[in-house]
């Protein structure tokens, strides 16, 4: 089932003295249980595009369905409920609330939802679990490393039992463990909860870890290839 | 969820948290400080003359203020006394017959005020026995006088002497006589010493020829807070009398023009003070509201509504607010309770100054909750228009570009 669908989308900023095309042309189709990056060179758009995927940014022109709703036409104060209900989001580093705890930060996206107090208790300490933080669950995000709020990140983000987590270099500022190991369980929440994941990013060992890879340049899809990897070392 | 967020917010910074909830709160004390010792004083002062001299409502004739003349008397009845002691809210009706005559003894003579007075009645609004230096007080008809010390000195006239008055009468009818002087007053106020002659009120009926006749009424209150409806009930009693009930707001005009006047200065004076005040806490918000907006940004982007936001910064100034506004009335309180129970000497010169105008040298607190009340909504005002800045940040805010501003 087709979850993201672009629909000829263009991004232009002409605010300075030359038009940035930022996002030239993009039409693609993201299924449910996908595991994408999307790859690029610095500039190439892939900022710009998850943007407006994620509901944050209108395009200048061209369609954003998200489960067959065209987010494009949705006022500002739906799409921020809209967002909540949808899309989890993961951005590149101070993610967190800061005043805070893990355990809070992850039942915050469920209070804003109204969910039952029970179910918000029940889901907050298995989804620290699940991305291997139930120990420090009263723990505030300053005292946490990178590696760590970035899991509670997303961990925050499933709170919210989104159609699919959007992750904009996730690891862009983690060590190479920390990165293998936000990793490990993103793609472990893919592969057992049927999780879909798109992410973008730099670094060619996060590359290689996704099934899809979408590779764009100057706001244009170069190439869409989706690769054999090792799940768990097993395939 | 709201509330958390608010509370802990506020303590992110507790430094900063702390000098704002304290610039509030010195606001506030020095506010309550300053004018609970102006209106404090103010009101000593107003008691003082009031005490001193007019009482809180005086009745006269229709005129006779502007003229003080002794054809604008009028006669007094049992049954009017009576009516007018028999409102609650009168402690004393003391009659008082007051014209001019020449006082001589000798070879000296000047103009002098002759007041008559019923002793007793007097003592109970003006208390003139504790200025009585030499001599006897006045008996209720007795035929002496009593002379102020420094006209007293002008005639070289003492006690036991006899004094001689000469002027004219009710109806211009001439008025002489002769009248040995019981006591010497002296009075702390210049003026009132060099003219005051007291005499007893039928003694001074007589001399002017005016029976039963007087020219005020002056009525001391229980409770001076309610001499608006105190004068109501008068004016009702007094209507077909063709007399006026003037309360002392009419009758001390330069008092009330000073305090006036005082006032308006320090009520500018506070002014600035909270105008300070606001800058103070207006700076505070906008570092609270710009060191934030990256993560104003990632909130609203993962789904929080922005009233949401806006309620929970909204809070955070109110708990600020309250922090400010409960410390200060708290710590104040004691202070300004204390000084209202052990009012402050004035010292030295200033003291002197003060005591010869016949004013105790004291500085006196008003304990006021009104007042209170008052100041602790102007700091509120405040608080609540700085919390305006963070929520039209918020109802502005842009996703991408809150999340991309740098701290
Ligand atoms: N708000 C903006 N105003 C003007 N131009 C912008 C704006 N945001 C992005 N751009 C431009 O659009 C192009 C795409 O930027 P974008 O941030 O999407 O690239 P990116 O692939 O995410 O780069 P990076 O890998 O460095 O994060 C760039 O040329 C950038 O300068
Ligand atoms: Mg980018």
């Amino acid at each position: 089932m087709e979850i993201i669908q672009l629909k000829d989308l263009y991004k232009i900023y002409d605010e300075g003295a030359v038009a940035v095309n930022a996002v030239n042309g993009i039409s693609l189709t993201i299924s449910e249980g996908e595991f994408t990056a999307i790859v690029g060179p610095s500039g190439s758009g892939k900022t710009t595009l998850l943007n407006l995927i994620g509901g944050l940014d209108r395009p200048t022109s061209g369609e954003v369905f998200i489960n067959g709703t065209e987010i494009t036409k949705l006022k500002s104060k739906e799409l921020i409920d809209f967002r909540l209900n949808n899309i989890g989001f993961v951005f590149q580093s101070y993610n967190l609330i800061p005043v805070l705890t893990a355990h809070e930060n992850v039942e915050f996206i469920m209070q804003l939802q109204n969910k039952p107090l029970a179910e918000r208790h029940k889901r907050t300490i298995d989804l620290l679990e699940s991305v291997g933080l139930g120990d420090k669950k009263d723990i505030r995000p300053r005292h946490l490393s990178g590696g760590q709020q970035q899991r509670v990140a997303v961990a925050r983000a499933l709170a919210s039992k989104p159609r699919f987590i959007l992750a904009d270099e996730p690891t862009a500022n983690l060590d190479s463990r920390a990165t293998t190991n936000l990793l490990d369980i993103m793609e472990r929440l893919n592969h057992e909860e049927k999780i879909t994941f798109l992410f973008s990013t730099h670094d060619q060992r996060v590359v290689n870890k996704a099934h899809r890879v979408i590779t764009i340049e100057d706001g244009k899809v170069l190439s869409d290839i989706y690769q054999e990897v090792l799940v768990h070392g097993k395939h | 969820m709201l509330y958390t967020l608010a509370w802990r917010n506020i303590w992110r910074n507790k430094r900063r948290t702390l000098i704002t909830a304290a610039s509030v709160l010195s606001a506030l004390l020095f506010a309550l400080f300053t004018r609970s010792m102006q209106i404090g004083t103010y009101a000593k002062m107003v008691d003082n003359l009031v005490q001193a001299y007019t009482g809180y409502i005086q009745v006269q004739k229709k005129g006779y203020w502007e003229n003080k003349d002794i054809n604008q008397s009028f006669k007094v009845s049992d049954t009017l006394v009576d009516k007018i002691s028999s409102i609650l809210n009168v402690s004393a009706v003391v009659p008082r017959l007051e014209y001019f005559a020449l006082a001589s003894f000798e070879l000296q003579a000047k103009g002098s005020a002759i007041i008559g007075i019923d002793p007793e009645k007097e003592e109970k609004l003006t208390h003139l026995k504790k200025w009585l230096r030499n001599g006897v007080f006045l008996s209720t008809d007795d035929n002496g006088v009593l002379i102020a010390s420094k006209l007293a000195g002008y005639l070289k006239i003492n006690v036991g002497d006899t004094i001689v008055l000469i002027g004219q009468g009710y109806h211009g009818v001439s008025a002489a006589g002769k009248f040995p002087v019981r006591g010497i007053l002296r009075f702390p106020s210049p003026d009132l010493d060099g003219q005051m002659i007291y005499m007893s009120l039928p003694n001074c009926q007589e001399f002017f020829s005016a029976e039963n006749r007087v020219t005020s009424l002056a009525l001391n209150l229980n409770n001076p807070d309610e001499l608006d409806r105190t004068k109501q009930l008068i004016d009702e009693i007094i209507r077909s009398h063709n007399l006026v009930a003037m309360p002392w707001q009419e009758m001390l005009v330069e008092l009330v023009q000073y305090i006036k006047q005082d006032n308006a200065s320090g009520l500018i004076m506070l002014a600035i003070l909270y105008l300070v005040v606001a800058f103070g806490v207006f700076g505070t918000v906008v570092m609270m509201t710009s060191e934030r907006i990256r993560e104003f940004g990632i909130m609203v982007s993962i789904g929080m509504k922005k009233w949401k936001l806006a309620v929970v910064t909204l809070l955070e100034m109110l708990m600020l607010g309250v922090l400010g506004i409960f410390s200060g009335v708290i710590v104040s309180l004691p202070i300004i309770g204390y000084y209202y129970l052990h009012p402050v000497n004035y010292g030295g010169d200033m003291g002197e100054l003060i005591e010869k105008f016949g004013f105790e040298p004291k500085m006196y607190f008003a304990l006021q909750p009104d007042f209170y009340v008052g100041q602790s909504l102007i700091v509120a005002l405040i608080v609540l228009c700085a919390a305006c800045y963070p929520m039209i940040r918020i109802f502005k805010l842009k996703e991408i570009k809150a999340i991309h501003s740098r701290m």
